[in-house]
């Protein structure tokens, strides 16, 4: 049984995915693979039962995401018997585009905001669906569930549109599209009360194992595979680490845990006073950072 | 914090001034509450003491979120923030106090079931107080908390808190005759030092009332109508889903009462009605369902449903309307133009739409009504608004997500107004519908026509399915509804077990006429073409219609012109006696005494279609 409280999120989300799928001619579910996109899957399975969601997950691969992430991505869609459509900025990793070498900054513009941008291009679709939640950053706490960008993909925070009610505006001028977020409402813990009480599969990186990881910038960050450039002091060591957020993984801090399964992780999330966000390295890049990401199209 | 499998959530607003302390106590809620994170406060932190010479926490600074905001010291749009107690979340939407910023606070009230109205202790009550409560009210919020800011500055005086609730009675007794009932409760309290805010303190002893928290965590969710009664059933066709052929499922939100499996449901504005064969929510089938929550249900009958079809109890349904009186909030730099259209979208429905009149423009300073041409941005006027095809909708103060609208520009797409419907101005399609039942008027208002019945009578061919069918044809591409009941569509069904005896001949005219009463039931234009050669049986099939009703033409063609025509050969067989009973030959045909027209079969078919058409409009008119 699921609380009042995530009921009514539950159901708000819902009503939320079946308005893109109604409203929008070609809409795609920007799948992310991490926790918030597996609630985002299960909630868009429950929306249209007992069809199937009518329309594609889409994945941005920067080529540097975790290699379970990948193969977790690749086994939900089968199971669940989806279209899955990976897009990577091919140009920029023919030239070497890196975390390493180029910086989170330049890096995450090239292989994410501009590799959105193509693959929403080449594949038309006009609303794509994605998880971002108000309460992750303070400049998105003022974002719209249905969140417009012009026909160059900006956001314009001076420009957006009064959202009344459950009535959205789906309304777009030529070569516009929308960003739709169904868990807008959603805080870090309904997530995870959610995954707990739904048993919702995700990613086994937000569990504790023993992984090989370096210290770095105050935060742990795993050697995944053989790309990964080590300093001349720096020896990967075996910790009980677990992720809050995942992206690429260079770029994504791990903390020491022994949180081993859902109920783990919440029980361990009453007792943190960290915010999720604290772990990714993109943010802290400069005052404002994650609002600047936003206005240039980054999710 | 406790995981509880019991957790509610309350969605509230907050309203003040810049100077009110808005953000503060907001800032100090989430502090509180422990729902401000180490990172967040460190980063607080930091820029509290960038600010503030004195390094005091500075938690306005959480809450104001856009650079552009946080750079002018201002809030430009309704931000929301999320904290939780062990028994309640709570999702809070920070709407700014400004005057032009009105559109905002009322984007902010249309989601919230309580709101929190701050006011500074050392100013009393300022016309500004009553605008925001006003708004709140307007929106359909029922609980009202009056946080009176500041007390610390003014040494914790009762008096003068007793007066400002007092004051705030005033306001409120003056808005109650417009909103119905509100639930008030007044909290002195300091957002700066954290007293009656989450901890009581110990600065006003003489204060037995809640604490803000306090009264958060007890105040009933719900809106305007919501915890009052659950009310009738009520769900907007979001999106139909259907998987194969035998699953007609329809999905949305119930904005009203419970739905069980084999329950009866009218489908809106088409007024059909089927029946509830399973309910999905969730992804799993129950047994019942309940406002709020997102379902899918399946019919038993097969019916043409769409998106924006409104199911709903019969027994109680809402209006069908195309025009109605609302107040419109308006949104946008260009004004409201009375004449202008719009698109509006309602439960799910999209539909063009422009407001005929404006009937007053609310002053929020005096709380007064005074005339207007146009609404500004952040003005707000009480119109009349006409629609392009009719909507579904009730009343807001009875039923929120029935009665709210947002109306948006054609050309910039942006949202420019929103609206929340007062009542519907077809007074007499209200009483109609409100009678339980669809009657034949209702029906043939939403068709747009008069149902009729053209009776053709007259010999064998005499022209009465040629001119029934010219008739229809032209029926037709004027946009009524209309259909030909003659001998080729019935003697092959509905009455093949019928001959020519004379015996057969009337139950023959009989059935059709039963036929045709309730195809006029329907709204239809029945154009009925039968020989009918009794006036006895003519009479009676004009008894079953109501005065008016029954049209009767008679094809006046002369027998030697149909015998000449003879379509299908049958006088040919009649003179040599292989039919028998063959009207005109050896069977008599009775003329009309007072037919309410008579056609010249003889003349040009197309001039006399025109004519019978002219003739049903006109009378029309005076029916």
């Amino acid at each position: 049984m699921l609380s009042p409280n995530l009921k009514r999120l539950e159901d708000e989300s819902i009503f939320i995915l079946r308005e893109t799928a109604a409203e929008f001619r070609n809409p795609a579910l920007l799948y992310s693979i991490g926790k918030d996109s597996s609630v985002m899957l299960h909630l868009a399975m429950k929306a249209f039962y007992p069809s199937k969601p009518p329309f594609p997950l889409m994945h941005v691969d920067t080529g540097w995401k975790f290699k379970e992430m990948i193969a977790f991505r690749d086994a939900t869609a089968h199971r669940l018997g989806l279209r899955l459509i990976t897009h990577t900025n091919e140009r920029a990793a023919a030239d070497g585009i890196n975390p390493f070498t180029h910086g989170s900054a330049i890096y995450t513009d090239i292989m994410k905001t501009e590799a959105l941008r193509q693959a929403i291009e080449r594949y038309g679709f006009d609303a794509s669906i994605g998880g971002a939640r108000r309460d992750e950053e303070r400049s998105r706490a003022k974002e719209r569930v249905f969140s417009h960008r012009s026909a160059s993909h900006r956001w314009d925070p001076k420009r957006q549109r009064p959202e009344l009610w459950n009535i959205y505006n789906a309304r777009l001028g030529p070569g516009e599209t929308m960003r739709v977020f169904p868990l807008s409402n959603w805080t870090e813990y309904d997530v995870w009360e959610y995954i707990a009480a739904e048993d919702i599969p995700v990613v086994p990186l937000y569990f504790a194992r023993a992984r090989p990881v370096v210290r770095r910038l105050g935060t742990w960050i795993m050697v995944d595979d053989e790309r990964m450039k080590l300093g001349p002091d720096e020896r990967p060591e075996s910790r009980m680490v677990r992720f809050r957020t995942l992206g690429c993984y260079p770029l994504t801090g791990a903390v020491e845990s022994s949180a081993a399964d859902a109920r783990e992780v919440l029980w361990e999330l009453r007792q943190s006073r960290l915010s999720e966000r604290q772990g990714r390295l993109i943010d802290s890049d400069q005052d404002g950072s994650m609002e600047k990401k936003k206005q240039e199209g980054y999710f | 914090m406790q995981p509880s499998q019991d957790k509610t959530q309350l969605r509230f607003l907050t309203c003040g001034s810049v100077d009110d302390g808005k953000s503060t106590l907001i800032g100090r809620l989430l502090y509180d509450t422990g729902c401000l994170f180490e990172d967040q406060i460190s980063s607080l932190r930091c820029e509290s003491e960038r600010k503030n010479a004195d390094g005091r926490l500075d938690f306005s600074l959480v809450m104001d979120g856009l650079l552009a905001e946080r750079e002018q010291g201002i809030t430009i749009d309704v931000a929301y923030r999320y904290f939780e107690t062990k028994n309640r979340k709570f999702i809070v939407a920070d709407a700014p106090g400004h005057e032009q910023y009105t559109r905002n606070m009322a984007t902010g009230a249309s989601n919230s079931e309580a709101a929190v109205v701050l006011t500074d202790a050392r100013n009393g009550l300022l016309a500004q107080t009553a605008r925001h409560t006003y708004i709140a009210a307007l929106m359909g919020i029922r609980h009202i908390a009056l946080a009176v800011n500041k007390m610390d500055l003014v040494g914790w005086s009762r008096d003068i808190f007793d007066k400002i609730s007092n004051d705030y009675e005033g306001i409120i007794k003056k808005l109650e005759p417009d909103s119905g009932e509100l639930f008030v409760t007044c909290i002195p309290l300091s957002a700066l030092e954290g007293d009656n805010v989450f901890a009581r303190g110990d600065a006003a002893p003489w204060y037995r009332g809640p604490t803000l928290a306090e009264y958060l965590e007890t105040v009933e969710p719900g809106d305007v109508t919501a915890g009052i009664k659950p009310g009738p059933f009520r769900m907007p066709v979001q999106w139909v889903n259907r998987p194969n052929a035998n699953f007609r499922g329809y999905s949305g939100a119930i904005t009203g009462g419970t739905i069980r499996a084999r329950d009866e449901i009218i489908i809106l504005p088409s007024g059909q009605k089927n029946t509830v064969q399973s309910i999905i929510v969730s992804g799993q089938e129950r047994s019942a369902a309940e406002r709020g929550e997102a379902v899918t249900i399946s019919v038993t009958e097969e019916t043409d449903i769409s998106r924006g079809d409104f199911l709903s109890d019969p027994r109680d349904v809402p209006d069908v309307t195309d025009h109605f009186r609302a107040a419109i909030i308006w949104m946008s730099e260009d004004k409201l133009l009375p004449g202008r259209e719009y698109v509006m979208k309602i439960s799910n429905r999209t539909a063009p739409a422009a407001v005929t009149e404006i009937r007053g423009r609310m002053n929020v300073l005096t709380l007064s009504m005074e005339p207007a041409k146009t609404l500004a941005k952040n003005e707000i006027g009480i119109c009349n608004v006409k629609t392009q095809t009719p909507i579904v909708c009730e009343p807001y103060l009875k039923n929120r997500e029935s009665g709210g609208f947002i109306l948006m520009d054609r050309v910039t797409n942006d949202t420019v107004g929103a609206g929340m419907i007062r009542y519907s101005l077809r007074r007499a399609s209200n009483v109609t519908w409100h009678s339980f039942e669809i009657t034949k008027e209702a029906r043939a208002r939403l068709m747009g026509q008069t149902p009729r019945i053209l009776w053709f009578t007259g010999l064998s061919g005499s022209g009465k399915s040629t001119m029934a069918n010219l008739v229809d044809k032209k029926l037709f591409l004027m946009g009524r509804h209309s259909y030909v009941l003659d001998g080729d569509n019935v003697r092959h069904g509905l009455n093949k077990d019928l001959g020519f005896t004379e015996e057969d001949r009337v139950k023959n005219i009989h059935r059709v006429s039963e036929v045709a009463k309730l195809m006029v039931d329907a709204g239809l234009i029945v154009l009925a073409a039968f020989i009918s050669p009794f006036q006895r049986d003519r009479e009676f099939a004009r008894s079953l219609f109501a005065p008016g009703e029954f049209i009767e033409v008679f094809v006046d063609t002369p027998l030697e012109v149909c015998e000449r025509r003879d379509p299908k050969g049958l006088y040919k067989k009649a003179r040599t006696g292989e039919i028998p009973n063959f009207t005109g030959i050896n069977a008599p045909y009775e003329r009309p005494d007072h037919p309410e027209l008579i056609v010249n079969g003889n003349g040009s078919a197309e001039e006399e279609a025109e004519r019978i058409v002219k003739f049903l409009e006109n009378f029309g008119d005076c029916g």
